[in-house]
């Protein structure tokens, strides 16, 4: 199969050998839907990874620093907080429950002692404050130790109250609710390089918003036709480039992707940039549009390329070349031939993000049977592996996996057809700094770490 | 997956030849495929695939827009390709078929037909092939299932096979359900958040609804059952 390959090859100095670090989740076969993950993101440092599932809880993990008496645990993810960030919420004018499943989480930029994320659901963006209290006060003089009031002719003496140590308590406490400035569901959010704005886009609108200002927000980009007749695309994602503060880019179910300049305009309904690869004529089929729908667009760090992900690959697209690609990688090319089943099981629909390494030399996207992908940019290798609890032994190397597409497969490879395809990886983060990457399968999270860490 | 062994009806044996062929390409799996042989014509197995999951996209409260457009951009491409082979009799208006999910899909077909206007014209002409099959066995992957599960049809079997139409004005029929213009409107204001109005600044397209109220309450009970389709579409749409 094209693109399994490169887990054969002997390892190099550049080589990563990927070790099962930790899983997170139930264990049972029986999978509560509201404990499936939905988003999963670090935050800038990488020390916190968030997660959101589709109760509408967020859970965040906080890396643990090192410690000599206990080696082999740096670098573990632990549980810091945990809290309901959306309930199920009932529009009455329409009659129709709104979900309260996460769709995405981003971080903010940390200011001050406190983290701040914005988690958002199909209709409302939450901006969350996390904050410490390790630290209890003593000693008032208008309260008792267990807060009775006391009587003020009582008190002869004034004493100042002292700080005193406590166990640390993690609050998570909603700072802004953004809330009625959606008509469709909001697919994506980002926060801008000036850390002040962010936007949000759901399916035929991008709106701009002020972190400070609940009550408003600016319509940046709007597809949607006087006829809704006339209908025939709709926006996938959006994402702020992550230096410039004026330019964002967002894809469309048509497979096209547009980056817009706020400079020029008030209303970026025209783009500046349209970045299209032209469809290969002998590959054309009924589904080709479906398969060319863009489901997750993510800038590189370094903010000169940016990566689009559709149903069998991933492209690389530098900002200054619009007619195609610099890279295409084939991420699960076996399925070109099911796509009619896949369609009938409406797995064809299935929006699988893409991540970047901390450096942009490697990207990695999911795919099914619990396999995922990473593609090394600078050797031009890829690997496919598999977040299993089969082969989740603590600091096991992860073996590459294989799937064949002929009739003779070979031992320890999988066979097309044997894929189950509701096992699917959506899910996927990678630590911005260094070699520790978060993929979620279903209800769990598993984090794999790079051996040489 | 498609069943081998399903039987279908066909008013044509050609049909039958046809579809067969392409059922037996779709089956296996070292096929050269889509990529590199792209059938001129569509099976009528793909197009009904295509409408059952229209008409399930349809029928969510909400619907996802993005899989709606999908599936109706994807059902022109094969009405486009169908088009060539409109020399086929029209269907019998309710053909004495075996088990209550043909009768629906038939109904609901012609149904649908006649308000797809602009991409359905010529498909009255050929109608006959829509004799969908039993709701496909999900064999395979656990996906999500397919749509077309005879109980959740129930309520199309009031949309007889040609007493008109329940959207009649093309695709502005399927959207008008989920025209949100009501919604955009100032005076609206859920109880819920207790914000000022006019979430949105800058330009706003102010639209008039392009349904009353009526209309609307209307529509819904004919979708929910209540109430058959008796009156020909209102003026206007």
């Amino acid at each position: 199969m094209a693109g399994a390959g490169g887990g054969g090859c002997p390892a190099g100095a550049n080589d990563l050998q990927w070790c099962f670090s930790q899983v997170k989740g139930a264990i049972d076969e029986d999978v509560a839907e509201a404990d499936i993950i939905s988003t999963v993101e670090f935050n800038y440092s990488g020390d916190l990874l968030a997660t959101g599932d589709k109760g509408g809880r967020v859970v965040i993990f906080q890396r643990e620093q090192e410690n000599k008496s206990r080696p082999h645990s740096r670098g573990e993810y632990n549980v810091y907080s945990t809290f309901q960030s959306h309930e199920p919420e009932f529009d009455y004018l329409k009659s129709l429950e709104i979900e309260e499943k996460i769709n995405k989480i981003r971080w903010l930029p940390q200011q001050n002692a406190a983290q701040f994320l914005l988690s958002t659901n199909d209709k409302t963006i939450k901006l969350w404050k996390i904050s410490e209290r390790d630290k209890r006060a003593e000693g008032y003089n208008l309260k008792d130790e267990d807060g009775r009031l006391r009587d003020p002719f009582r008190i002869t003496a004034l004493r100042v109250p002292i700080l005193k140590p406590m166990d640390l308590m993690v609050e998570a406490s909603p700072r802004r609710i953004f809330a009625n400035a959606h008509t469709y569901h909001i697919n994506s959010i980002s926060v801008n390089s000036d850390h002040e704005t962010y936007l949000s886009a759901d399916d035929l609108r991008i709106n701009l918003w002020h972190l400070e200002i609940t009550d408003r927000s600016f319509n940046i980009v709007d597809m949607k036709p006087a006829n809704m007749e006339e209908l025939t695309e709709v926006i996938t994602a959006a994402e702020f480039h992550p230096h410039q503060c004026n330019v964002f880019v967002h894809s469309s179910s048509k497979g096209t992707t547009r980056l817009c300049d706020m400079r020029s305009s008030a209303l970026c309904d025209t783009h500046s940039k349209f970045f299209e690869e032209p469809e290969d004529p002998s590959s054309r089929s009924f589904f080709s549009e479906i398969i060319s729908s863009i489901s997750d667009v993510k800038f590189s760090h370094s903010g000169r390329y940016m990566m689009t992900r559709d149903y069998l690959s991933v492209k690389v697209w530098d900002l200054n070349m619009e007619s195609r690609p610099v890279e295409t990688h084939q991420v699960h090319e076996y399925l070109r031939s099911k796509l009619c089943s896949l369609y009938e099981n409406d797995c064809i629909f299935d929006k699988f993000e893409c991540c970047w390494s901390g450096s942009d030399s490697a990207i990695m996207t999911g795919s099914y049977n619990n396999f995922f992908r990473m593609f090394d940019r600078n050797t031009r290798r890829d690997v496919t592996l598999e977040a299993s609890r089969e082969n989740s032994k603590p600091r096991a190397s992860l073996k590459p996996r294989k799937v064949c597409t002929g009739a003779k497969r070979k031992r320890d490879e999988i066979s097309v057809d044997s894929l189950d395809f509701s096992k699917k990886i959506l899910h996927t983060a990678w630590h911005p700094a260094g070699n520790v990457i978060a993929v979620a399968a279903t209800n769990n999270l598993y984090i794999f770490q790079d051996k040489v860490n | 997956m498609l069943s081998k062994g399903l039987k279908r009806k066909r008013e044509e044996e050609e049909e039958e030849k046809e579809a067969l062929a392409v059922d037996a390409w779709w089956l296996d799996p070292s096929h050269p495929a889509v990529a590199q042989a792209p059938p001129a014509v569509a099976s009528s197995s793909l197009f009904d695939l295509s409408v059952l999951k229209l008409h399930h996209s349809l029928r969510q409260s909400e619907p996802d827009l993005r899989h709606l457009v999908l599936v109706v951009n994807t059902l022109r491409r094969i009405q486009a390709s169908m088009v060539p082979t409109a020399s086929l009799p029209p269907v019998p208006s309710v053909p004495a078929a075996p088990g209550m999910a043909d009768n629906l899909l038939a109904s609901s077909d012609a149904a649908l037909s006649a308000s797809m206007a602009s991409l359905l014209e010529d498909l009255s002409h050929i109608e006959g092939l829509s004799q969908a099959p039993q709701p496909l066995a999900d064999e395979g992957p656990p996906g999500r299932p397919t749509g077309g599960a005879p109980p959740g049809l129930g309520a199309l079997d009031l949309l007889g096979p040609a007493t008109g139409c329940l959207l009649d004005d093309g695709l502005e029929g399927l959207f008008e359900d989920i025209d949100t213009s009501m919604y955009d409107s100032e005076l609206w204001a859920p109880a819920s958040e207790g914000l000022k109005p006019g979430p949105e600044d800058g330009p706003v397209k102010e639209q008039a609804p392009e349904l009353d109220e009526a209309e609307l309450d209307y529509l819904m009970d004919v979708l929910v059952g209540t109430q058959a389709l008796e009156r020909p579409p209102g003026p206007g749409r």
